[in-house]
């Protein structure tokens, strides 16, 4: 982050000319044995630096295949993703990814695991940054454990411990806290808050719960079913840090519904039209 | 033993690959029988005590001619005294068990790591190695025995050929349980396909990759007893021929006693690889 989009990020501005990531007409299309298959279709998006922007939409709209393709996972059909003006071909040390379910390696300890970056990218890692980050989660003392001893919260942390650790400038979170319980989902959004205040991380979120993303974002996206295509776009003007208070808010209140009627309705007149009774599950 | 006699079901985690058809499970070997507390170990020694002073009793109440079933006194005796004897050929078995053990299993290894790889090539070269798996490569000995004589080359081949595809199969099972999310973990650090392999592939297979070992170190040492009991002057098979043809029963199941030892100890020492390296899984 260069001193201009610091100082930017500080004021609550952004740097609108230049989008710290950008999404040009993504187009994916899976070939599958009952022919193809479009998962995303043309979907165009700004994401600034020091932004939070949270996906919303229906099951299977496209909406992890969109931020794959963002960390440069995997290529696209056709368009392109942009990273600092970059075009990106391929996973950049700029990206921290945090999966759906914590991810961490079974066979690893804590430590390990928050390590495993370093080891692949044969770096050393920056042991004075890794600890302030795992004391911030409330993680210290628990190096040795293995993950399969620690609750879900937990390996949650420390799976963001992880994507931090390399400090990327921008974290994508792929349905993260979608297997928590209501509780630890609190508390894993404010940290989140917290760790973001801190850092200015630009962060991209794929969530089921609108709560979530209301809560978390500056901006939430939402995508049409399949194939998925960015249909509407809301703005969350609340100031931080916030706290659950605000959601209790007419304000919030309405945007949810709002959202919800996005999602609901798009996926309602799709399955009239495909005489199919509606399935959504939104949580 | 009812945990570890039944064949479990392969954990079907949240790997979810396809077809897993597990010979057996790690859970079979990390979740062995772990003794406890003292009450267990006199328990244990107790039945211990029991069953062999009652055989021992019983042998000798019913008069049972030594030549159907020697007293266990007498076979422990006969370990004692014929062990100088016994000896080396415990070593050559160990020669046998050890050399094609490990040339099978490496080849066994390598061929699973590179097959799995390649759909298409594993569609092809399975049913070969299930062939292979299927068969005893017993039935081989004497024509390997034509070929290369009574040495030590025809037994190490049979060894090799019973150990390596079960080394193959199940460790092929544990290389396809590919886990799509901890590869990309990987990969969005940017790892390689080698370092995918080594830090993800790799240890995820490590289980079933041991309880390949396990199962084909045990084939291995059934194939060389039997190969030794087929043709050519040494061996603990060789020994078992000699002694029943000429009616010594003590020794006989001295040898029968090795042999058993022999099979615990290899259990054992892959069940604490096992605790150590492949706990997680269970």
């Amino acid at each position: 982050m260069t001193m201009r989009e610091r100082g930017l990020a500080v004021m609550g501005q952004r740097d609108v000319a230049n989008p710290k990531l950008q999404v040009r007409e993504a187009t994916k299309v899976y070939p599958t044995a009952s022919g193809d298959l479009v998962a995303i279709d043309r979907c165009t998006l700004d994401v600034h630096a020091g932004e939070i922007v949270s996906i919303v939409g229906p099951s299977g709209c496209g909406k992890t295949t969109l931020l794959w393709s963002m960390s440069g996972l995997h290529g696209l059909t056709s368009g392109e993703v942009l990273l600092d003006g970059k075009k990106i071909t391929g996973p950049s040390p700029e990206i921290g990814m945090v999966f759906q379910d914590a991810n961490l390696l079974p066979w690893r300890n804590l430590r390990s695991n928050i390590l495993f970056p370093f080891e692949i990218k044969r770096e050393k890692p920056d042991h004075d940054w890794i600890a302030k980050l795992t004391n911030r989660v409330g993680l210290e003392g628990f190096d040795a454990r293995m993950p399969r001893e620690l609750s879900g919260g937990m390996q949650q942390r420390a799976a963001l411990v992880r994507a931090l650790s390399f400090k990327p400038s921008v974290l994508l979170m792929d349905e993260p806290f979608g297997a928590l319980d209501a509780f630890t989902r609190e508390e894993m959004n404010h940290l989140v808050e917290e760790i973001y205040l801190d850092t200015k991380t630009t962060i991209v979120l794929i969530t089921h719960s609108i709560e979530e993303a209301i809560f978390l974002s500056d901006r939430i996206i939402v995508m049409s079913p399949r194939p998925g295509r960015i249909a509407k776009e809301y703005k969350v003007p609340f100031e931080r840090p916030r706290s659950f208070e605000i959601m209790a808010t007419k304000e919030v209140f309405d945007l949810t519904n709002a959202i919800k009627a996005d999602i609901v309705g798009a996926q309602v007149s799709k399955s009239r039209s495909a005489v199919r009774p509606a399935v959504y599950a939104a949580h | 033993m009812s945990g570890s006699d039944a064949i479990p079901e392969f954990n079907k985690s949240k790997s979810g690959g396809s077809g897993e058809v597990g010979v057996t499970n790690m859970s079979a070997m990390t979740s062995g029988p772990g003794i406890q507390s003292l009450r267990e170990v006199i328990a244990i020694v107790l039945v211990a005590v029991v069953v062999i002073g009652g055989t021992e009793l019983l042998l000798n109440l019913f008069q049972v001619p030594q030549y159907i079933m020697p007293a266990p006194s007498l076979i422990f005796m006969a370990l004692i005294t014929e062990f100088p004897l016994i000896a080396p050929h415990l070593g050559h078995t160990l020669v046998e068990l050890v050399s094609g053990f490990s040339i099978g299993a490496c080849i066994g290894l390598i061929l699973a790591a590179v097959i799995t790889q390649f759909p298409f090539a594993e569609k092809i070269i399975t049913p070969y190695v299930l062939l292979l798996v299927t068969t005893p490569m017993l039935a081989l000995v004497p024509l390997l025995i034509l070929r290369f004589g009574f040495g030590y080359t025809p037994r190490i081949i049979a060894v090799a050929l019973a150990a390596g595809p079960m080394v193959m199969i199940n460790a092929a099972t544990g290389f396809r349980r590919v886990d799509r999310g901890k590869i990309a973990l990987a990969r969005s650090y940017g790892a390689s396909t080698l370092q995918i392999f080594w830090k993800i592939r790799a240890p995820m297979a490590l289980p079933m990759i041991l309880v390949g070992l396990m199962v084909g170190s045990i084939f291995g040492l059934l194939t060389a007893v039997g190969a030794e009991m087929v043709g050519g002057g040494f061996g603990l098979g060789n020994r078992l021929t000699s002694y029943s043809s000429m009616i010594q029963m003590p020794q006989f199941f001295a040898v029968v006693l090795i042999l058993s030892i022999l099979g615990i100890l290899i259990y054992v020492l892959f069940f604490l690889i096992g605790k150590k390296w492949a706990s997680w899984e269970a």
